[in-house]
């Protein structure tokens, strides 16, 4: 077997493996605290009995260790249990606004990475120099903002001073898709905003990183013009970084997009975690928790596998 | 007539520093520099770190590295001032006119081309001749340096083939387009020394094959000796002295030079062997998690007052064997016995005496020292620690041991970044010292130093070794230290020692195999070494 | 004495005036913290209401400096929390090694695989929310960074030569840890103290404006967005004043870490510890 093939599906084995052990720790973070689910439903006020039957319907007096392989392989085979707030199946609930999320991360992504790429090759050209200067400065205040404040700031000047979207992004399925990017347009710009950042930094850094190296050097010096010495020698040996910096960013990309949808009432995966949260639906949030988590996980084990596959050394072993 | 090639006029070099914590200026690297070079003919530019030949070499392709900037002077190249030239005419002259031979290859190659790709890269753009043919051309290059499957080599990753051949492969893409010059930048400072001479043998091969000009950057005389017309010598970016090979080596004029020819001519005088104070006996050691033995029943003796040197290249285990007899790396089997003492194999279960006898000196002085230490808390701490000094004793004690390292005062309150590479390397000799050993283990510590530096330190081991009377174990991979200070040697190759004795007896063929290729491998500095070497390896294997 | 740049005088300048600000809260402030002082509510500035009323009639100055207070306190501590749990454990880790090294680190990299305001979220939904479980939960989440860090930092040095030309010496473990190797992490974990408590502030105005924060009437920044975001719509930016309020504290901070980051850097001289 190639070397290259066997790295490969180690990092998929390791993958699966941290999606499990993350459900375990989804599951004990709302078990073994000292909160009971139960008591945090019912209120400190609730009597004796009402826990007790509520404990009862909730399968709580079986031992936890049960209840939590009971839920996983429930997960596993898509069944994520029952909302307590409405007795719905959660899985149904959750697949549309899986959906709208996705839709909105797809069009921030699309949107955020070319200009990231493109903003960060810029800053990397004039490294030291003022469009560098001004790129760094505009990154380190959107750094240092919250996704929300950015929602707030954007929402205030595009819907209440210019009027150009409506304050909040409610999409139907009858919308045609104009109407829903419409819709959706403020919050992909607050989220291109709040990724583009720190996309556009690290990649200058992988480019710089690169454009540092002694090969570049031996380039310039064999009198090649610096388009071909970008795209035969930096390029090539960029990419592995890029990409990896692409992918971090879209993980991070979905955690944003909990928030952003809670500022544009966005009825996606984050608002419905946000609501079930502050509704103490516990069901609810572990599925979200697990949901999130494998997108996350997903999306860096993707960046690394990427990472081996353009990596020289291990495509071409001695 | 032989025409004028290469004609620096008043070269003046400077470059932007910029300091951490404080403002960017501009420092003046080479200032002054005049030289010449005709078409075919090698010169060679000589100088310790810091003498701006690296710079000056550059400078031929009108080229600064990072900040450095050509400010002053003319640089004549087949007739043009290469000085005044525009982006466009540089890039026709760079790779095609002059082309460049880096240091470390392995660094210099884009690891995600095949070899093949690279080499002939500058060949094609600069249309000098059709893709099949300047393959055939690279081909020619690979045979004519003695590349292994010149047919298939190409086709490799950077990361597939060893060092000295990528060494090669770099000198192969600098000679492909057939350029009138080509700078070769310390291209065998990083290999081995017996691979340093096959590539040292090939590049001049190549050379004289291909009536090619070069300018060759070194700071080991005995290597530009072997393969220069005419050698320039640098000093702080300031000419020296420029002359014919012969002159410099055998007549030079100034002083400086003259110590660069002289250095390592230490004269030492082997002592009588004498009850060891270090025995080390069949002692076999490997790392954790690994199969296979780094020390294999390795054996030796280091007598008081005198110098065992352990001699052997990259990978031969002589740093592990000072890890095994520190306790750093606790043997598997043998045993070590120290002042008459049976050292425990774990360092952490040794007795205080043990410890304080047995003292260490590294490589990296800028690594052995605690930066956040000032040097007078360096040195002091040993004696405080085994002998309880405190406060003014402390301090006098200190001054004294700085005195002893011909530093003098006012360095007990400096930090270590404050001093220079061989004064580092002194402090780390009082500090050894403080602890009034028997026994210092010396890996490679002269190693990272200017040649002169070296001498120095060298000078200093030899001098508190007749005053103290303490033992080293001198570990190294360089055989002219080696002649200078050492009474005994013990020569070794993949964890065995393969020849040990007394210095002499150990220099006195018959050699066994692995000795003589590398006693014959050490530059010597006199004219025509390497073609005899080479001449007489040929005659050996025509001989089996 | 080196010359400390512009930039960093100014994070250093507005750092010091927030902290200073949250400190003598009661003092600075004009009215009460949940003091009702006019009858309509968002009323513009004024003498009296230098940055006008909120949602409530509340005096906005006087809220945003109590909000302050709040934001400052549980970002403090938080970052205290994770700052000692992290070091302490990853130094731990680094020097003492083997599988109390190995448990640790697995561990980290398990919590650090969820995102921590989804992990964070997910136990607030069982959890009684009060300041002190908002501490707990964020300094523990967030001490896995603060773990990683420091390890990594001690790791670099352990292996340096003079680390073990100590041990070599015989010295003890106190010396190795507190003479050897904690002056030299000293720069990197100052300058990252900078960067989480920036991420604390951040994180606990997130949870406070989704509601699963600091609760009413105690409110710190985020809270005070969510109590006025409604009026945005109708033009009127009071949920503004502690967005940009985040923002420059952020900001101050992030300019002095970036400063102490960049003249630590380097150990030339080795006074500047």
């Amino acid at each position: 077997m190639h070397p290259i093939v066997k790295l490969l599906s180690q990092r998929i084995a390791l993958g699966l493996l941290l999606i499990i052990a993350t459900s375990a720790l989804i599951f004990a973070g709302t078990q073994i605290l000292p909160g009971d689910v139960a008591q945090s439903i019912l209120g400190q006020s609730a009597t004796p009995e009402a826990l007790a039957n509520l404990r009862e319907e909730l399968g709580l007096n079986e031992p936890a260790l049960s209840r939590y392989f009971d839920w996983l392989f429930g997960a596993l085979q898509g069944d994520l249990g029952t909302a307590l707030t409405n007795g719905k199946d959660i899985a149904t609930s959750m697949a549309s606004r899986l959906a709208n999320t996705l839709f909105l991360a797809f069009w921030a992504a699309i949107i955020a990475v070319p200009l990231a790429l493109i903003l960060g090759l810029v800053a990397a050209r004039y490294a030291g120099r003022w469009p560098d200067k001004l790129i760094s400065g505009v990154t380190l205040a959107t750094i240092s903002l919250p996704e929300f404040v950015v929602g707030y700031i954007v929402m205030y000047i595009l819907a209440v001073n210019y009027r150009l979207f409506p304050s909040t992004s409610v999409i139907y399925d009858s919308m045609s898709l104009l109407e829903k990017l419409n819709a959706i347009a403020m919050p992909v710009i607050v989220l291109v905003l709040v990724v583009l950042a720190h996309m556009m930094r690290m990649t200058r850094a992988a480019i710089l990183n690169v454009m540092q190296s002694a090969y570049i050097e031996t380039a310039e010096l064999k009198g090649l013009r610096p388009a071909t010495i970008i795209s035969r020698h930096a390029f090539p040996n960029a990419i592995a970084p890029v990409v990896n910096v692409v992918m971090l960013n879209l993980a991070y990309l979905v955690v944003g997009v909990v928030v952003v949808e809670v500022v544009f009432v966005y009825p996606g995966m984050g608002q419905y975690l946000v609501d079930h949260v502050s509704k103490r639906d516990v069901p609810v949030v572990q599925a979200c928790g697990l949901v999130f988590a494998a997108v996350y996980i997903g999306l860096n084990i993707l960046a690394d596998m990427i990472a081996i596959l353009t990596n020289p050394r291990l495509r071409h072993p001695k | 007539m032989p025409e004028t090639l290469l004609d620096i006029k008043n070269l003046k070099i400077e470059a932007t520093v910029y300091p951490p914590g404080e403002d960017p200026h501009d420092i003046t690297i080479v200032e002054g520099v005049s030289v010449s070079l005709e078409g075919g003919k090698v010169l060679g530019l000589i100088g310790e770190s810091g003498a701006g030949k690296s710079t000056i070499g550059l400078s031929a392709m009108a080229y600064g590295r990072g900040g450095v900037r050509i400010t002053g002077g003319e640089v004549t190249l087949n007739g043009r001032d290469i000085l005044k030239l525009g982006p466009k005419a540089l890039r026709g002259l760079r790779g095609r006119e002059v082309t460049y031979v880096a240091q470390s290859a392995a660094a210099s190659f884009n690891p995600a081309k095949r070899l093949m790709e690279q080499v002939i890269e500058a060949t094609l753009k600069h249309g000098l001749c059709s893709r099949s043919e300047a393959e055939a051309r690279a081909v020619k290059l690979f045979r004519k340096l003695g590349l292994p499957n010149p047919e298939t080599i190409g086709s490799r990753y950077p990361h597939q083939v060893s060092g000295g051949q990528l060494q090669r492969v770099m000198t192969a893409m600098a000679l492909c387009p057939e350029p009138s010059l080509v700078i070769f930048d310390e291209p065998t400072t990083a290999l081995d020394v017996t691979t340093q001479i096959d590539v040292l043998a090939a590049i001049k091969e190549a050379i004289r094959d291909t009536g090619v000009a070069a300018l060759y950057i070194t700071h080991d005389l005995a290597v530009v000796a072997q393969v220069s017309d005419h050698i320039l010598v640098l000093r702080n970016g300031n000419k020296v002295e420029y002359g014919p090979v012969k002159q410099i080596i055998e007549d030079p004029h100034e002083d400086y030079t003259r110590a660069l020819v002289s250095v390592r001519s230490i004269d030492h005088e082997e002592k009588k062997p004498a009850e060891p104070v270090l025995r080390v006996d069949n002692v076999t050691a490997r790392y954790k998690g690994t199969n296979f033995d780094v020390l294999s029943n390795v054996s030796v003796d280091v007598a008081p007052g005198q110098t065992l040197a352990i001699v052997g290249e990259s990978g031969s285990g002589k740093s592990t064997l000072a890890r095994a007899i520190t306790g750093l790396l606790p043997p598997s089997a043998g045993r070590i016995t120290f002042a008459g003492r049976t050292l425990t194999p774990d360092l952490k279960t040794r007795s205080i005496d043990d410890l304080r006898e047995l003292q260490m000196i590294y490589q990296m002085a800028d690594v052995a020292m605690n930066p956040r230490q000032t040097v007078g808390t360096i040195i002091g701490r040993p004696l405080e620690f085994y002998f309880g000094m405190r406060g003014e004793e402390k301090r006098k004690r200190v001054q004294e041991l700085l005195d002893q390292i011909e530093m003098g005062k006012g360095f007990i309150d400096r930090y270590p970044a404050e001093l220079s590479g061989g004064q580092k390397q002194r402090v780390c000799i009082a500090r050894a010292l403080a602890a009034k050993p028997k026994l210092i283990i010396c890996d490679e510590v002269t190693s990272a130093l200017d040649p002169l530096v070296a001498d120095g330190i060298l000078k200093l081991l030899l001098e508190l070794q007749a005053q103290e009377g303490v033992a080293y174990l001198f570990i190294t991979h360089d055989l002219a230290t080696v002649k200078a200070i050492a009474d005994s040697i013990a020569v070794m190759y993949r964890g065995k020692v393969v020849r040990y004795g007394p210095k002499t007896q150990v220099l006195t063929p018959p050699f066994d195999d692995y000795t003589d290729l590398l006693l014959s491998s050490v530059p010597e500095m006199r004219l025509g070494w390497l073609e005899h070497v080479i001449e007489t390896r040929k005659m050996e294997s025509a001989g089996n | 004495m080196r010359r400390i740049p512009l930039s960093a005088l100014i994070g250093l300048f507005f750092t010091a005036l927030f902290f200073i600000t949250a400190i003598f809260a009661d003092f600075i402030a004009p009215y009460g913290m949940a003091e009702v002082v006019s009858n309509s509510i968002w009323d513009p500035m004024s003498r009296e209401h230098l940055l006008g009323t909120d949602a409530l009639g509340r005096d906005m100055l006087s809220r945003m400096i109590y909000g302050g207070q709040t934001t400052i306190y549980i970002a403090t501590l938080a970052t205290a929390l994770s700052f000692t749990l992290g070091s302490v454990l990853g130094f731990t880790a680094a020097t003492i090694g083997g599988w109390i090294d190995q448990a640790l680190s697995r561990l980290v990299d398990l919590v650090m695989s969820v995102p921590s305001l989804i992990l964070a979220l997910v136990v607030l939904s069982v959890m009684p929310v009060s300041t002190t479980i908002l501490i707990l939960v964020m300094g523990l989440l967030d001490s896995t960074r603060v773990f990683r860090l420091s390890r990594a930092v001690a790791v670099d040095i352990t292996v340096m030569d003079y680390v073990e030309a100590a041990r070599l010496r015989g010295e003890g473990t106190r010396w190795i840890v507190f003479r050897e190797i904690l002056p030299n992490a000293l720069s990197p974990l100052v300058a990252e103290l900078g960067l989480r408590f920036i991420f604390a502030v951040l994180f606990i105005s997130t949870l406070s404006f989704l509601g699963l924060g600091v609760q009413p009437p105690l409110a710190d920044w985020g809270g005070i967005v969510k109590e006025n975001k409604e009026g945005l719509v109708y033009g009127i930016p009071a949920a503004l004043v502690p967005a940009v309020a985040i923002a420059a504290l952020a900001i101050s901070v992030n300019l002095v870490a970036d400063w102490v980051l960049n003249r630590t850097t380097s150990l030339k001289g080795g006074r500047g510890a």
